[in-house]
């Protein structure tokens, strides 16, 4: 293969890398580089029993659960900041019983994708010796034992062993490798080397634990470009499967330095989300009622897309109104 | 004498809290109204960072998610979550960090529920978990609790135990392996509860203007101590135009009630 054929259309890639049942990490937090067209794309395509691997889920992870492609979820937060204290959707799926959750906290779940992109077992850490995080697991040990790819405790509290002496606790917590992990970039290049600004998240450790990588980028450049700054890129080529250049391909939520996050469509969603009937609706106009993400631009508007524009220096827009 | 909400003034009472060269953990919300009200207010050296990875950042606007653009802009660095929460771990520099923290519960000994009310299998209602609480309150040398007073959220049990306070009372952080840290304070829209520095146990120590003492007795779901509490300072004029003014002036957060 050579590496310009990683430039695939997000048809292709979901087909390709995400199949039923697989397991799966999304990049990005809450309300920032959340990977939407290709959770869009997922949900076109039918794409059932997810198992999702997420630190901070926002708006992809919510609307695939409300689509219904989500089996479980392993979590640390389920969250919109302002736009939804708790995931609308999230929430409705766990006390409907009709959601897996089991819960991490943030760093647990980062150092679990560190972990899978060191390729150790597990990483010891001090957080949650003796709280509910620890002691409450969300899979039985049936459910770990079918799935090989699951680790068959949650995780494990053990004394430090170079601390002889003195009992010193840590918590081990185990590695997570996804089949695939999706990522939402500001620019890649065919190779498929990446190049995220402002914050990172976890996505590099994300990236790296997984088996497949598909990178939406807002912009698709020539190699040179990025390696002329070779500091500044943090992914390369060679861990990612698939390019797909996805102009606004995050929105409502937002991408540094390109959009601001689209608060006028993330209180509407909150309201729309929170009722079958209109969270049905909503799927029906945005998702199955366009063929890609182009379509689902033209549906938002230009206007809508102007208004958030980012500022440079910025990065977002000043003054929008998010209320 | 000044009209003010409730949220101004527990924004305020926080702020009141932070000292000139902490390292704020801060999470959206009122925290950060806390945060950046001290940063304009009294404690301009005071390093706001976020769990996301943003280090001191230009707040120019006020951010409404950990994650908002809003605080990638002229930040020292802009990092990741492996960078932020391994800054609290750290021996050297967590013990610094003063860690801002809301919840759904709090008991007597500051232990806090962020994840569910019910049973974890299948709950009542599903908050949104940790996210990094749980290792803020486990690393960092102090935190600021932020809850809404009523009996149902001041338990005697919590549903479920999402983030370390002093666990049983004394020694009960040591003996789960933790080396430092618990609650300072709990601040709510009532009043502002301390920690007994023997017992651990939540006693009141500030109760805001329109409270009494026994309200607080009354909407607290655990026996607390009422006595050695005495009326909070009301907000200066300064610090409400400030607050108003520079950190909210859209009232995204402080909102209009």
């Amino acid at each position: 293969m050579s590496n310009s054929d990683k430039v695939k259309t997000l048809t292709e890639a979901v087909s390709h890398f995400i199949q039923n049942g697989c397991h799966i990490s999304f990049g990005g937090f809450t309300v920032n580089r959340q990977p939407m067209a290709c959770a869009y794309e997922i949900i076109r395509q039918g794409k059932k029993d997810l198992h999702v691997y997420i630190h901070s889920g926002g708006q992809t992870l919510d609307i695939l659960i409300g689509a219904g492609c989500v089996k479980a979820v392993e979590i640390a937060y389920g969250a919109n900041g302002r736009f939804a204290p708790t995931c609308v959707r999230f929430r409705k799926a766990v006390e409907n019983g009709e959601l897996l959750v089991e819960d991490y906290t943030n760093y647990q779940m980062t150092l679990r994708f560190q972990a899978g992109a060191m390729g150790v077992p597990y990483l010891p850490v001090t957080s949650g010796m003796g709280t509910d995080i620890v002691k409450k697991w969300g899979f039985d040990a049936e459910m770990r034992r079918k799935d090989p790819r699951l680790p068959n405790r949650k995780m494990i509290v053990q004394n430090n062993p170079f601390a002889e002496g003195k009992p010193e606790p840590v918590v081990l917590v185990p590695a997570i490798n996804p089949d695939v992990t999706v990522i939402h970039a500001q620019q890649a290049d065919y190779q498929g080397t990446v190049r995220i600004s402002g914050l990172t998240f976890a996505d590099v450790e994300q990236a790296r634990a997984s088996k497949h990588v598909i990178v939406t980028c807002e912009e698709l450049v020539e190699p040179g470009v990025l390696r002329a700054e070779p500091d500044r890129n943090h992914i390369p080529f060679f861990v990612v499967d698939a390019v797909v250049h996805v102009p606004h391909g995050a929105h409502p939520a937002a991408c540094y330095g390109y959009y601001d996050y689209d608060a006028q469509h993330l209180n509407r969603y909150r309201t729309l989300a929170s009722d079958d009937k209109t969270f049905s609706d909503y799927l029906d106009e945005y998702v199955f009622g366009v063929t890609g993400h182009e379509a689902y631009l033209e549906k938002i508007g230009t206007e809508a897309l102007e208004n958030i524009r980012a500022v440079s220096p910025y990065g977002y827009t000043p003054g929008l109104e998010r209320g | 004498m000044n009209d003010y909400t409730s949220r101004e003034l527990m924004a305020i009472a926080a702020a009141r809290e932070i000292k000139n060269g902490d390292i704020v953990f801060c999470g959206t919300g009122i925290s950060l109204l806390a945060a950046m009200a001290a940063k304009f207010i009294h404690a301009p050296g005071a390093i706001i960072f976020f769990e996301t990875g943003a280090i001191d950042p230009d707040l120019r606007e006020i951010p409404l998610t950990v994650a908002d653009p809003r605080l990638m802009f002229g930040s020292c660095v802009n990092a990741g979550l492996a960078e932020a929460f391994a800054t609290m771990q750290n021996p050297f520099l967590g013990p610094r960090v003063l860690g801002i923290l809301g919840a759904a519960q709090v008991d007597r000994y500051g232990n806090l529920n962020s994840t569910c009310l019910g049973d974890y299998s299948k709950p009542s209602k599903r908050f949104p978990g940790s996210g990094g609480a749980c290792d803020v309150g486990s690393f960092v040398g102090r935190t600021l609790v932020f809850i809404t007073h009523e009996r149902r959220r001041f338990v005697e049990k919590l549903d479920y135990f999402t983030t370390p306070g002093y666990f049983d009372g004394p020694g009960g952080r040591e003996r789960e392996g933790y080396k430092h840290g618990g609650p300072a304070c709990v601040i709510s829209d009532k009043a502002i509860m301390r920690f007994d520095a023997t017992t651990k146990e939540m006693f009141l120590d500030r109760f805001f203007p329109g409270i009494t003492p026994g309200d607080i007795r009354d909407c607290t779901g655990f026996s607390i101590d009422i006595h050695r509490a005495e009326p909070l300072e009301p907000p200066t004029t300064g610090e409400l135009d400030t607050l108003r003014r520079e950190v909210d002036p859209q009232r995204l957060i402080l909102g209009n009630g």
